[in-house]
């Protein structure tokens, strides 16, 4: 599905601006109304913002919690949305502390696009790196830098170009190539929406402008279906249905998350471990039936086939790869818990849930310089390498091929917590 | 013929089947994955939305869940009448937690100011243990508030039904988690990511009908605090505030003693769409008393557990 709906994250270190670059983007696109306006000026009056020449802390826009205003950082991530003619933003703030990293991995995980936030002063902080390491293991497809706070460098050039090369070479360094570096002010709004007239040396874009230019990411690769949930209504028919036409109705639903799926297109299913064939027979979108329906799609698919599929197999247009249970993947920590090989866990992949260890743990990657190195257990926030083991069968992808088919959680059985992120980056064909 | 600003542009509609598309997966995860699942519905257009996704998220079969109203004894008459319909249209079962109830039995007390809102919170965490819901369905949105900015699509109460906003459990991709502690229940918030106006374009889109309330309609109205409010057994003007027949319509349907109108000439959905347009203020802003009481008025109740 083509969308104009662009969905993007914030990142970079605490103070750097993130939060008030967001309110200034919402701000000079008249994305505030009035009330929120009034709700922002009393509090800025309130903690005297600006000192001597008081002014809007826009900041406020996101940092909506109570304790987010008393402490004026952002602790979680804030959902705000705008539009312009022909598109529609979602914007995820995400806080810059390293306590809250878990925030900024649940905001970056959907982005189409981030902006990496850099005080012009400091340059690329150590945070700076490890948020950029973050969101090349997520592989969020485009990069925006903004160096900030240009205004207390003098809208120096040479301090902008310095930073423009540093951070460059990092993310090429971590394979990031689709990214650009604007010089900016959010606390005063230049080169945010409105081209500043502070930096004549700089020819490129906007930063809304940017923002407009950019493709959301979609689903390439093989029509693949997740099957969610079955609908076999039988005496449970929705009101006016003709109960004839939908006697022996059995319909998979799921979100189409890569490719498409046609009628008649020949799919091979994997269906609690096991491999089978069969055919689209007919494919239900929310706006009816239709002959293709393309990645994004929450469809309905009939097979021609009485085959017995439940939720957490899998549809996929052509042939199935060798369904795997080993896996090795970067994951990424996300409870205050100890992960230890050898542990009992639950994985979530797609739909399906299964029993899983973590095999070996591999290496521990430090994400300011993405070295290596030996460990025994994982903590809090901690990325790494490990091998994973599940008791099911899964039709994994690599990650680098599909967002959906690499990913996973990790889940402690008991607690029910989510205790880890995990990106596929190879599948282990062995039984 | 007069070309609005909100005509459905190709870019628009885009937008709205992205949206749709996102609802139905966490309605589908939710449904799959929980044991017992209820809808919370007041007849107000968020939760009408909700009920439409859902009805299309199980197409051809009838919707499986209980619809659940809480009901502060406060309401407008229009949009009891139109629940009743709906749930009949679609073979629901209602149950309703009653505000009155718990006040005509003693558990609860009036607050001085007669708003009845925040008194929902019991009832409505009563009424999720009574019938043994480990999820209910809403239909708040990100863009209504600035706590309500913050939360997560499945958000996760404890046994008190306390939302601890500073200890969210992340929420990767669309890989929903919904394991909860034993007593704790989850709440599920598929149209998180729609804002007034995408709900409007897509009642528009797939001409859902609503409460008439939401209508440009004469009314008896004075004004407060920079409201509308109408003329009801539960708000009665204050001495020296002047009652008049003005042209009003809703923005949010609420409770009636804290709920405000907006003068309004939008009597078809378009019209609403080419307002909304041109509006100033939020639709909380312009509508709920309840928000103005502090900053923090929806954080301060949500941690209560309160929707
Ligand atoms: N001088 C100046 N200060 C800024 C600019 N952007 C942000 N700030 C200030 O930097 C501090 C941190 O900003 P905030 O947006 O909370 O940073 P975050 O932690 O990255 O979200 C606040 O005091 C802001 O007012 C800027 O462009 N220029
Ligand atoms: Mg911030």
């Amino acid at each position: 599905m083509t969308t104009t709906l662009l969905r993007i994250a914030t990142a970079g270190s605490v103070d750097d601006g993130k939060s008030t670059l967001v309110g200034r983007l919402l701000h000079d696109a008249k994305a505030i109304l009035a009330d929120s306006l009034d709700d922002i000026a009393r509090t800025s009056a309130e903690r005297g913002f600006g000192g001597e020449t008081p002014a809007l802390d826009l900041a406020l826009v996101t940092d909506g919690l109570r304790a987010e205003r008393e402490q004026g950082i952002t602790i979680d991530v804030a959902y705000r949305y705008f539009s312009t003619q022909n598109r529609s933003f979602i914007l995820a703030d995400c806080p810059g502390h390293v306590q809250y990293t878990r925030n900024t991995v649940t905001g970056a995980s959907t982005a189409d696009a981030a902006i990496v936030l850099v005080d012009a002063r400091h340059g690329v902080l150590e945070q700076t790196r490890r948020h950029l390491g973050v969101l090349a293991l997520l592989r969020v497809p485009q990069l925006v830098v903004a160096v900030n706070k240009m205004d207390l460098v003098g809208w120096d050039e040479q301090r902008f170009s310095d930073i423009e090369t540093d951070i460059l070479q990092i993310a090429a360094g971590l394979g990031i190539t689709q990214s650009a570096v604007i010089p900016v002010s959010a606390l005063n709004g230049d080169n945010i929406v409105d081209a500043s007239s502070l930096s004549d040396w700089y020819a490129g874009p906007t930063l809304l402008g940017l923002l407009e230019s950019l493709e959301p990411g979609s689903g390439q690769g093989a029509g693949r279906l997740d099957v969610q949930y079955v609908i076999r209504p039988q005496g449970a028919l929705a009101a006016g249905l003709d109960a004839e036409e939908y006697r022996d109705f059995r319909g998979y639903a799921g979100t189409l998350v890569d490719g498409r799926l046609s009628v008649g297109d020949s799919v091979a299913i994997l269906s609690n471990g096991q491999p089978a064939s069969s055919r689209i027979k007919a494919i239900r979108t929310p706006a009816g039936m239709v002959e293709t329906a393309l990645a994004g799609a929450a469809v309905v698919v009939q097979l021609s086939e009485e085959i017995d599929i439940a939720r957490g197999d899998t549809i996929i247009a052509g042939e199935l790869d060798a369904a795997v249970r080993e896996i090795e993947a970067n994951i990424c920590v996300l409870a205050p818990a100890k992960l230890t090989a050898g542990q009992q866990l639950l994985i979530k992949h797609g739909t399906k849930v299964a029993k899983a260890k973590i095999q070996s743990l591999d290496h521990v990657i430090n994400v300011a310089d993405f070295s290596r190195s030996a460990a025994t257990e994982l903590n809090l926030n901690d990325l790494a390498r490990v091998t994973v083991r599940s008791s099911a069968a899964l039709a994994v992808s690599e990650y680098q091929d599909s967002r959906t088919a690499g990913s996973f959680l990790l889940i402690d059985p008991s607690s029910g917590q989510t205790l880890a992120a995990g990106i596929i980056e190879a599948q282990n064909a062995a039984a | 013929m007069t070309i609005t600003a909100n005509a459905p542009t190709q870019a628009r509609r885009s937008v709205l089947d992205a949206l749709e598309a996102e609802s139905i997966h966490i309605i589908r995860e939710v449904l799959a994955e929980f044991e017992n699942p209820g809808l919370l519905f007041s007849g107000g257009k968020d939760s009408v939305v909700v009920l439409h996704l859902l009805a299309k998220a199980v197409f051809p079969a009838r919707v499986p869940i209980p619809v659940v109203h809480i009901d502060t004894g406060h309401n407008f008459g229009e949009v009891l009448k139109f629940r009743d319909q709906v749930v009949a249209r679609y073979g629901l079962n209602l149950v309703v937690g009653s505000v009155q109830d718990y006040i005509d039995r003693g558990e609860l007390t009036e607050l001085a100011d007669g708003t009845r809102n925040r008194l929902q919170t019991r009832v409505l965490l009563d009424t999720i243990e009574a019938n043994r819901f480990d999820v209910v369905f809403g239909g708040a949105r990100r863009d209504e508030d600035k706590a309500r900015a913050k939360e997560r699509i499945l958000s996760l109460r404890d046994e008190f039904g306390v939302w601890d906003p500073r200890n969210q459990r992340p929420e990767i991709w669309s890989l929903y988690n919904g394991r909860h502690a034993p007593g704790g229940h989850v709440r599920a918030f598929p149209i998180s990511n729609w804002t007034e106006r995408d709900i409007w374009a897509y009642i528009e889109q797939e001409q859902i009908e609503l409460p008439p309330i939401y209508f440009a309609h004469k009314r008896q109205v004075f004004e407060r605090d920079g409201m509308w409010r109408a003329v009801t057994s539960v708000s009665q003007p204050a001495k020296g505030e002047i009652v008049s027949i003005r042209q009003v319509r809703y923005r949010t349907v609420g409770d009636a003693s804290c709920t405000g109108a907006v003068l309004s000439a939008a009597d078809t959905v378009p019209k609403v769409l080419d307002e909304l347009a041109l509006a100033t203020l939020t639709e909380r802003g312009a509508t709920r008393a309840d928000d103005r009481i502090s900053a923090a008025g929806m954080e301060d109740r949500k941690t209560e557990g309160y929707f």
